[in-house]
């Protein structure tokens, strides 16, 4: 059977072709204004390097944000059960699911048969999401993806007074002209922003394993201070985190 | 690189009262109120509104301090040494060189609120740069109860700025902005300034005009105010002070959203703070403290 998964989520759209269980083909294209033209342009990209027909595409299950906008889908799904499915096929041992996106962050739980035992979403707030990253790299003059390699060289912890990110803005800047190194600010931001989402998921109950998915799980900085707020506990970042949800998607779809 | 304007930089000011003489004041007390966006010094003759400063808060409070008091008593001969007692507030208040004391802001608003607004305000919305507080106080001007935020921009001065620089439009000019539509929108849905801000650009690009996008905005900053607001209890009458308070495009839809109208205000709404404070030194000067 041949299937599709599609997560409009807010920064970027991911399309999973699955055929048989195994990923065929993936593509990736910014959401923007336009999720429907996303969503339209990701899913013909990975039909066409799937070398197959959009005929040959039996069931398209949509999920994230802008699910919605994905008008050839078939139905949606929860990102929290696409989320769910995909981590668990592809690492069953998971038992504790951490997704981090641009504008939104979820925890789940799993009990051992990767059913959702329990989870937690942000979506209210940039402080516990990928955009705070971005917010900040902009206020360092720091390309986004330097801030997590940066953050590994410090090994000071600077606790950041502001929740929101427009305020830690000003504190980042206020940093700056005390001085204060590249490296410790982006170890600081990050500790801030792991803070948020280890103080979720502990909510939500945290068990071994535990995986990371989502476009934050690329960022190693954040990987690192996450393990260490949570006493150390190892996380396993799959591999292309930001297409698990799109993956599980396609899998429910083929159910 | 292209210039940008400062759309968020709203006008700094100060005032002397043209008919008072501090030389003949039996007390002179200050009060320093240093927040987190703007500072301001108030001195004041034997409980009377004499001088104040109006400015932006800088990267340090000491210094912010100094700024603001230095331009309060600019022009009047005034030194430091002639201030009997001064009182610092605010966000930065521990960090008020000059203040013999430091008093909450909390305190402060609602004391600063009764002077400004007259014994009758029962319910003070201070709406700031960094945070947004419901009051309720007496008669004497004592806080009751309080509700604060002090974690979110959604609802304060900051999120607005950010909106004004987003929509190239003045600070001071986005709450009429606002009211020049024939009918409200739906508000902003989105809780976080970092996401509203996304969300207004795809308003724009679906071909809203920005007076538009200001309503939903100005809308949606009303009924999160409203919602601390009945937490705490509002009870006329209704004072609202800080920075917002000169937005009306905030203030009529609170005043819809509460069904009660706010007060006029007779002063500068940025000065509730620093008001209280000076009238805090007097009540400690009153007491015989000395500095």
């Amino acid at each position: 059977m041949i299937t599709a998964g599609v997560d409009v989520g807010n920064k970027f759209t991911k399309v999973v072709v699955v055929k048989g269980g195994k990923v065929v083909s993936k593509a990736m294209t910014a959401t923007g204004f336009d999720p429907a033209g996303a969503a339209n342009e990701a899913y013909d990209k990975a039909v066409s390097e799937a070398g197959i027909a959009k005929g040959d595409v039996q069931k398209v299950f949509a999920t994230g944000a802008g699910a919605i906008e994905a008008k050839f889908a078939n139905d949606t799904v929860t990102v929290v059960s696409a989320d769910a499915k995909g981590a668990y096929t592809l690492f069953p041992a998971a038992r504790t699911v951490i997704d981090v996106g641009a504008e939104e962050g979820r925890a789940i739980r799993l009990n051992d048969q990767g059913k959702i035992a329990d989870f937690a979403v942000n979506e209210k707030c940039a402080a516990g999401a990928g955009s705070f990253t971005e917010s900040m790299a902009r206020a360092l003059e720091v390309p986004l993806e330097e801030m997590g390699p940066l953050a590994l060289k410090s090994d000071k912890t600077i606790p950041m007074n502001a929740q929101c990110v427009v305020f830690a803005e000003s504190e980042v800047v206020s940093l700056v002209h005390a001085k204060t190194s590249k490296e410790d600010i982006s170890k600081a931001v990050h500790d801030a922003i792991s803070g948020r989402v280890v103080s979720m998921a502990r909510r939500v109950g945290v068990e071994k394993e535990l995986v990371m998915i989502g476009g934050v799980g690329r960022n190693v900085g954040f990987v690192k201070c996450m393990e260490n707020g949570l006493d150390g506990m190892k996380a396993t970042v799959l591999d292309d985190p930001e297409y698990v949800s799109a993956i599980g998607a396609a899998l429910l779809a083929a159910e | 690189m292209a210039e940008q304007k400062e759309y968020w930089r709203w006008t700094e000011s100060r005032w002397t009262n043209p008919d008072l003489d501090w030389k003949n004041a039996k007390i002179i007390t200050a009060g320093v109120d240093v927040g987190s966006v703007s500072s301001q010094a108030v001195i004041m003759c034997d409980g009377q509104l004499y001088a104040y400063a109006n400015m932006r808060t800088g990267s340090n409070s000491p210094d912010s301090a100094w700024n603001a008091f230095n331009w309060a008593i600019e022009g009047t001969g005034l030194t430091v040494d002639d201030i009997h007692y001064t009182v610092g507030t605010g966000y930065g208040r521990v960090n008020v060189p000059m203040a013999n004391k430091a008093v909450t802001e909390i305190a402060c608003h609602a004391r600063g609120a009764n002077f400004m607004y007259g014994p009758t305000v029962r319910t003070v919305l201070d709406m700031g740069g960094q945070d947004c507080k419901a009051i309720t106080t007496d008669d004497k001007g004592k806080v009751q109860s309080f509700l604060m935020n002090d974690k979110c921009a959604a609802g304060t001065g900051r999120g607005m700025e950010v909106f004004a620089n987003l929509l190239s439009v003045s600070i001071n000019e986005v709450g009429d902005m606002s009211l020049k539509v024939d009918e409200d929108p739906p508000p902003v849905s989105s809780t976080c300034v970092v996401f509203a801000k996304a969300e207004a650009t795809g308003l724009l690009r679906a071909g809203w005009s920005t007076e538009k996008v200001l309503a939903a905005y100005c809308l949606a900053m009303a009924q999160r105010v409203v919602s601390l607001l009945e937490r705490n209890g509002v009870q006329p009458d209704f004072a609202i002070t800080g920075g917002i308070a000169k937005n009306a495009g905030v203030v009529t839809r609170l005043e819809k959203l509460l069904n009660l109208k706010a007060l006029a205000p007779k002063y500068d709404t940025q000065l509730a703070g620093a008001v209280g404070a000076a009238l805090f030194a007097k009540a400690l000067v009153e007491k015989g403290k000395k500095k």
